[in-house]
């Protein structure tokens, strides 16, 4: 089987799954597809829906490395509140855009580091490593803002958010460079494969010879990375940094996005594409549920519907029965064969 | 020294000197009113604390309880509002519905073999929506009974207040130990917690175990939530954000390890307490801002988890060096 075919193979689930959220949000709104330009902007619905989709959507990219090497990264909410602060405060203290964006950045690659050496210097489990800045993350934030929603009226901050390049939101461009970077970084070198060999089981690769403690921080700092992405984007977008609220539970959204990107919690493999399709699939889930009139209230139970759904597909005791069933009903040589592949 | 009760007496000892630094500044902290007022405003979060140990303990965690307390009180005042059921009723039902909750969560995690982390997150988004569904506005709670539960208390010497939800939560603190320490059950968890494969083959059973430690935290949820109801007379669904973290803070800052198979659950009641004493202290000051409890609490628990760290890896060099002797 060839690379590309393997590819679509890989993402036809998730494809299938935004195919049939967006027919099925095109059918109780017909106009839903209608795209238009004005004011040298692009408008319309699926527009919306991948202009609002950057933050989950950033998050994701680095939540699959994450959790590609069994690992999970909680604090990219409260990352993204104190980018959002550092960016909004710098601005403020009239700093001009590059030191601002690399003050911001840089803040978020500290945090990532921090992380990093909790989970690969002091061993200590994912979830609570980055539970610590999870919980104090938000504190600082706050002790930036202090307390209050600072407000902004720098242009070019202004524009990350809400500027558009050849009719294109920013947003938008920013979310698919980054994916496509990370994808061509991690799957054009060996890296990918490290990391899923750290995945698979941390003290073989590192037997094997895998720089796993350096390979680990830069996992956890690439997520921070994106976290601070998409904190300035929230900041921009809403021209002030709100502590309280920029990016809060979005760090569960990031990691359902990257559930239903197919890639397994249990680390070892993964697929970028997936989870940005992942990512665009809640966005779509969302804003569908606004357009039909159904009331916002039914969202998060849809969304529990859709993660059980999901879970119950990818949980490895279901699988296992099913290959057996189809085992079972079909003994033919062939079938064998592709079982066995 | 038991290596396994070294973090208990850190935390009891920390406590005990963040309680003495506070009585130096300001002499009325240990005033009976003080410490039942710590008591009143921590009950909610003790009790599912409670819960959270043992979920702990067993190696998983449940990241759903703060979703059910919300949900617990809008289900409470939604009914007294529309129904003319009394509320002891409603407390019944409520608690079997959070039960039942609980241990499907159980089940599903036991036999679909899923993580507990994305299945309680999924248990998360479900509780939180259904009280979305329910009312998404805050709903008084103006039945006469609950002005009676409120005034009922019981009068310590220095006129402080023991109110009923302190109790409440005092005795699960106390029913939590002794499940945990002197029965049968108690000892399944340590087990889960300690290895599931050897649980397995000592004998303990793996699925009925799981199921009933999820469904008594559902149940403490639950519980918890009406003690919610009762502390701030309504239902609301958008209350009780991110309880379930500051539960696992608590129970990490108690001493009990988060890879399980080690805790107490006495040490969650003094982590819970450490934190209410920075919050207690925090408005005694007056000045610092209320962003400095979570930034003392990610700082207490990265120091906790460490020291953790460093015992296990103390125990593990010390059984190396046994071994060697040998």
């Amino acid at each position: 089987m060839s690379a590309a075919s393997r590819f679509l193979r890989r993402i036809t689930p998730q494809l299938v799954t935004l195919a049939a959220v967006l027919a099925s949000i095109a059918i109780v709104f017909p106009g839903f597809f209608e795209i238009s330009i004005a004011n040298g902007r692009l408008y319309g619905s699926a527009i919306d829906i991948l202009n609002r989709g950057a933050p989950v959507a950033l998050l994701a990219i680095g939540m699959t490395l994450v959790i590609a090497t069994k690992g999970i990264d909680l604090s990219v909410g409260a990352v993204m509140a104190i980018c959002g602060a550092v960016a909004a405060s710098a601005v403020d203290r009239g700093m001009g855009l590059v030191p601002t964006l690399a003050l911001a950045i840089g803040t978020g690659l500290a945090c990532g580091l921090w992380n990093g050496i909790l989970v690969a210097v002091l061993k200590i489990q994912p979830i609570v490593a980055t539970l610590i800045l999870m919980v104090a993350g938000r504190g600082i934030a706050q002790l930036i803002t202090e307390g209050a929603i600072l407000t902004f009226r720098h242009e070019g901050l202004i524009f990350i958010g809400s500027g558009t390049f050849l009719t294109v939101p920013m947003p938008v461009l920013i979310w698919l460079f980054t994916g496509v970077i990370v994808a061509l970084v991690v799957r054009r070198t060996a890296l990918g494969m490290l990391i899923e060999a750290i995945g698979i089981n941390p003290r073989a690769s590192m037997l094997a010879g895998v720089n796993t403690r350096v390979l680990l921080i830069a996992v956890y700092m690439a997520s921070s990375l994106c976290a601070a992405i998409a904190g300035i984007i929230a900041a921009a977008d809403i021209r002030g940094a709100d502590a309280n609220n920029a990016g809060l539970w979005l760090e569960l959204d990031a990691i359902l996005a990257v559930v239903i990107g197919g890639t397994s919690l249990l680390g070892g493999r993964f697929s970028i594409v997936a989870s940005l399709i992942g990512a665009m699939i809640i966005q779509a889930v969302n804003t569908g549920i606004l357009l039909s009139g159904f009331p916002p209230e039914f969202n998060l139970v849809i969304k529990a519907g859709i993660v059980l759904v999901i879970l119950v597909l990818q949980s490895p005791t279901v699988q296992s029965a099913f290959i057996y069933f189809r085992r079972n009903k079909q003994s033919s040589p062939a079938d064998a064969k592709t079982v066995v592949q | 020294m038991n290596a396994r009760s070294l973090p208990l007496l850190a935390t009891v000892i920390i406590f005990l000197l963040a309680y003495a630094v506070c009585y130096s500044q300001y002499p009325a902290m240990l005033s009976t009113r003080v410490i039942g007022n710590l008591l009143t405003d921590n009950a909610f979060l003790g009790i599912v604390a409670v819960g959270m140990t043992f979920v702990i303990i067993s190696g998983g965690i449940d990241l759903s309880v703060g979703s059910v307390i919300a949900f617990s009180g809008v289900f409470i005042a939604v009914l007294l509002r529309d129904t003319g059921l009394h509320p002891v009723a409603v407390f019944a039902m409520l608690l079997v519905i959070t039960t039942l909750f609980g241990a499907a969560m159980g089940a599903t995690i036991h036999y679909l073999e899923m993580p507990p982390f994305i299945v309680t997150l999924a248990g998360m988004f479900l509780a939180r929506g259904m009280a979305y569904v329910l009312t998404i506005d805050s709903v008084p709670i103006t039945h006469e009974f609950y002005g009676r539960l409120q005034d009922f208390y019981y009068l310590m010497p220095g006129r402080g207040r023991l109110t009923l939800i302190g109790g409440i939560m005092l005795l699960v603190f106390l029913t939590g130990m002794i499940l945990a320490h002197r029965t049968r059950f108690g000892m399944n968890v340590y087990a889960l917690g300690g290895g599931v494969q050897t649980a397995r083959l000592m004998g303990v059973p793996v699925a009925r175990t799981t199921i009933q430690i999820y469904a008594l935290s559902g149940f403490l949820a639950g519980l918890s939530g009406i003690v919610f109801s009762i502390y701030t007379s309504a239902g609301y669904s958008l209350s009780t954000v991110g309880v379930e973290l500051d539960a696992i803070a608590a129970v990490v800052i108690g001493g009990t390890l988060l890879t399980g198979g080690s805790g107490f659950v006495a040490g969650t009641l003094i982590g819970v307490m450490i934190m209410g004493l920075i919050q207690t202290y925090i408005i005694f000051d007056g000045t610092l801002s209320s962003w400095w409890t979570k930034i003392v609490i990610g700082f207490l628990l990265f120091a906790f988890i460490v020291l953790q760290k460093g015992l296990v890896w103390i125990a593990d060099r010390n059984a190396g060096a046994l071994k060697s002797a040998r």
